[in-house]
């Protein structure tokens, strides 16, 4: 056993489980409670107070969500594919989770679950898989109004997700790597420019050349959550609820959860790639404030995500389908284009 | 290649669909191929169910057909009795009576407003217009003693007169309305996306509106000036300044900004109605003084022999119209609001006929949504506006 203890490998594999454990741990409890946030802030929004009924503030709303759910009865409807029908809830789940272990939330390697060197080829892939939940569920519901919210998704998640895939590139050419922590220690210290140091952080996003990535990544990154004005996939106005019209108790529960859960997600990696990461004034002397900043700069974000969900309207489907494949994809391969001719230059000059 | 089409039943149960709008849809993807309404869910036998009572007894019954808009109903049922027995009420009664219907068109608006945004997913302007529609309820809970079901008018003038305060907090009301209509309108107006969903979707000519008897907010939409305060004045709207907006697109966005004018100009008359009630006597007669019709003052029941023997005798069987048919309109939030009534001579109506604006412009939705997508359809139906306790009565 000391043996096994001082083996290098083990080790690592033990020290991984831990944070694996701690980071699994830890998300749920943000997700519960990144869900009461939205609803004590779109309540105040709407000039009214959300949930205070529930322990002091409500804080105690989450619990009784779950435990509410949790009794709820399972329903699966008459002609459902069952097999699918019980996949795509945890489909929904999975990839969020996994794509978190290679988020860095400060300096490696104490703060980042796994360095692998193709972190955000693994938070691509995943978020490509994220579309089989929703259109697995819609198409086994055996529910029209679900059929087309699983349609609706599957055009809009792959539509947004190649401006998605453009406007990150710009950003390994800056960094030439494709490992997460790389890019983020890629943005260490101040802004270089004009041949003089500015008081200005060394972020992706006073680059000017990855100014418009990250705000077609923004843009791309609410319609791969389904949140407004892209939640097409479960407007309720139009569709009831979409595709988990039919799903009901903890597997309706897994949806919702997976949707926060991708929201954290995606808006860790827009904070890796364009907002610095984890850096901020006095990390250098004290490593663990770089949760903090990385911590800070998340919220503030989701903070964003929920703001807008509550001001906009939805787009129309083919609205939406336009805005991407005319918009935001020509403009993201022109923007590659020039950060690439100009990064050369630059190299060369 | 094999072409279907799926036929997908929007509603009975449907969050867009304002109650229990039923809309079989044929579609092509996601393109309408037919569009058919299809009502009667709703359907509570009001106008024979009026056929067993007195005329006074089914004004409860009127307030639960547009229950958005109860004023408006009440004073369309009272105006058609009105004709029936040849009476007019006081210029005062008037008075009030116009504050109240134009309180209640700020109100249906205001749902109208939140229900078409939520529907086109901005969830937020639903809170803030239910918060001004709650004091507009609260009004009618001050006047009437009600929320919703007021019933407050009766043929011949009110139920009672208004109480104390009342004036003022009307007052306040209309005050702060103009200020609270930007709030709304700085959530949709310039929004793009609002725009996107509403401006071109659910078109409608002015042709064919009137080709389809539509009318109130769904016809202005559509360039036709008209509306029945201005084309055929009931209580005294002739002698209110205020101006009938029009726009000519003809789409769902020409119908929000008809309607958006259409409160501001509704809190114009209610300024000047409520002057006008100061004039007149904030407190005075509030009934017609025919006690053949009309029940006589409480105080002379007490003293005067012959006018207990009117209260008891309408109290007992209600009263007795001449033998007759009478017509009459409004213009109530929705359109044009119409009661026909037929007597024989009884207490009761030989026949009551409403015509409802939501139930006449619903026809008008196939024409707006064929060969258009599956979201326009709930703009259209936001749009136009219906209520289904209207719709089917």
């Amino acid at each position: 056993m000391a043996a096994l203890m001082q083996n290098e490998a083990f080790q690592v594999a033990l020290w991984a489980m831990v944070k694996v454990g701690i980071i699994l741990g830890v998300m749920l409890g943000v997700v519960s409670y990144l869900i009461y946030a939205e609803r004590k802030i779109c309540g105040h929004i709407q000039a009214r107070t959300g949930p205070n009924r529930v322990g002091p503030l409500g804080l105690l709303q989450p619990i009784a969500d779950v435990g509410k759910l949790l009794f709820k009865e399972e329903f699966i409807p008459a002609g459902a594919n069952k097999v699918v029908f019980h996949i795509a809830p945890i489909l929904a789940v999975f990839p969020a989770i996994v794509t978190f272990s290679v988020i860095p939330m400060g300096p490696a390697p104490m703060f980042v679950v796994t360095d692998i060197n193709v972190g955000l080829l693994l938070f691509l892939a995943m978020s490509s898989l994220g579309v089989y939940a929703i259109t697995l569920g819609g198409w086994s519901s055996n529910n029209k109004y679900a059929l087309l919210g699983g349609l609706r998704s599957s055009a809009q998640m792959i539509s947004y997700e190649l401006a998605l895939g453009l406007s990150t590139i710009p950003v390994l050419l800056r960094s030439g790597t494709l490992s997460l922590s790389g890019i983020v220690d890629s943005q260490a210290g101040n802004l270089k420019a004009f041949g003089t140091t500015l008081p200005l952080p060394n972020w992706g996003i006073f680059h000017w050349y990855l100014v418009l990535p990250f705000f077609i990544f923004l843009i791309c990154s609410f319609a791969e959550t389904n949140r407004a004005p892209f939640d097409l996939p479960e407007a309720e106005g139009e569709l009831v609820a979409g595709f988990h019209t039919e799903y009901s108790s903890m597997k309706w529960a897994l949806f919702f959860l997976g949707e926060y859960m991708n929201m954290i997600v995606i808006c860790s990696i827009m904070v890796t790639l364009y907002l610095g990461g984890w850096h901020g004034p006095g990390v250098d002397k004290f490593a663990p404030l770089g949760l903090v900043w990385f911590l800070t700069k998340l919220f503030a974000l989701l903070f964003f995500f929920i703001w807008v969900r509550w001001t906009y309207p939805r787009l129309r489907y083919d609205q939406l389908m336009g805005f991407g494949w005319k918009v935001l994809l020509p403009a993201s391969i022109v923007n590659v284009v020039i950060a690439a001719v100009w990064l050369y230059w630059r190299a060369n000059a | 290649m094999r072409n279907e089409t799926m036929t997908i039943n929007m509603g009975p149960q449907h969050p867009s669909t304002h109650g229990v709008l039923r809309v079989a849809l044929e579609l092509d993807g996601e393109t309408i191929v037919a569009c058919k309404p299809i009502v009667g869910y709703l359907h509570t036998g009001m106008e024979k169910q009026a056929e067993y009572k007195t005329y006074t007894q089914s004004i409860p019954q009127t307030d639960r057909m547009d229950y958005i808009s109860p004023m408006s109903n009440n004073l369309a049922f009272c105006l058609a009795a009105e004709k029936l027995l040849g009476i007019e009420p006081p210029a005062r009664v008037q008075a009030i009576r116009v504050l109240l219907c134009e309180l209640t068109r700020i109100s249906s608006h205001a749902v109208w407003m939140g229900t078409h945004a939520i529907d086109i997913g901005a969830l937020t302007v639903f809170w803030y217009c239910f918060r001004e529609r709650e004091k507009v309820l609260s009004i009618y809970d001050h006047v009437a003693g009600a929320r919703m079901t007021s019933s407050y008018f009766r043929v011949g003038g009110l139920s009672r007169d208004i109480p104390e305060g009342f004036l003022e907090r009307c007052e306040k009301f209309v005050d702060e309305m103009p200020a609270h209509i930007d709030e709304y309108e700085s959530l949709l107006t310039k929004n793009p996306i609002w725009l996107a969903r509403t401006q071109g979707v659910a078109l409608i000519s002015g042709k064919d509106a009137v080709a389809w008897g539509v009318t109130g907010p769904t016809l202005r939409g559509s360039g036709v000036n008209y509306d029945l305060r201005k084309n055929e004045p009931y209580s005294g709207y002739e002698t209110y300044q205020f101006d009938v907006p029009v726009q000519t697109a003809g789409d769902a966005y020409a119908r929000y900004q008809v309607r958006v004018q259409e409160m501001r100009e509704s809190v114009k008359i209610a300024k000047q109605a409520i002057r006008r009630i100061r004039e007149l006597g904030e407190f005075g007669p509030y009934r017609v003084r025919d006690f053949k019709y009309v029940l006589p003052p409480k105080e002379d029941v007490k003293t005067s022999m012959e006018a207990l023997i009117h209260h008891f005798k309408i109290v007992a069987h209600g009263f007795f119209p001449p033998v007759g048919e009478a017509y009459s309109t409004v213009e109530a939030p929705k359109g044009e609001l119409g009661f026909y009534l037929v007597s024989d001579g009884s207490a009761r109506p030989w026949r009551m006929k409403v015509r409802s604006p939501s139930f006449i412009n619903l026809q008008a939705l196939p024409l707006m949504v064929e060969g258009r997508l599956i979201a326009d359809v709930i703009a259209a139906i936001g749009s136009i506006d219906i209520v289904l306790g209207e719709v089917d009565r």
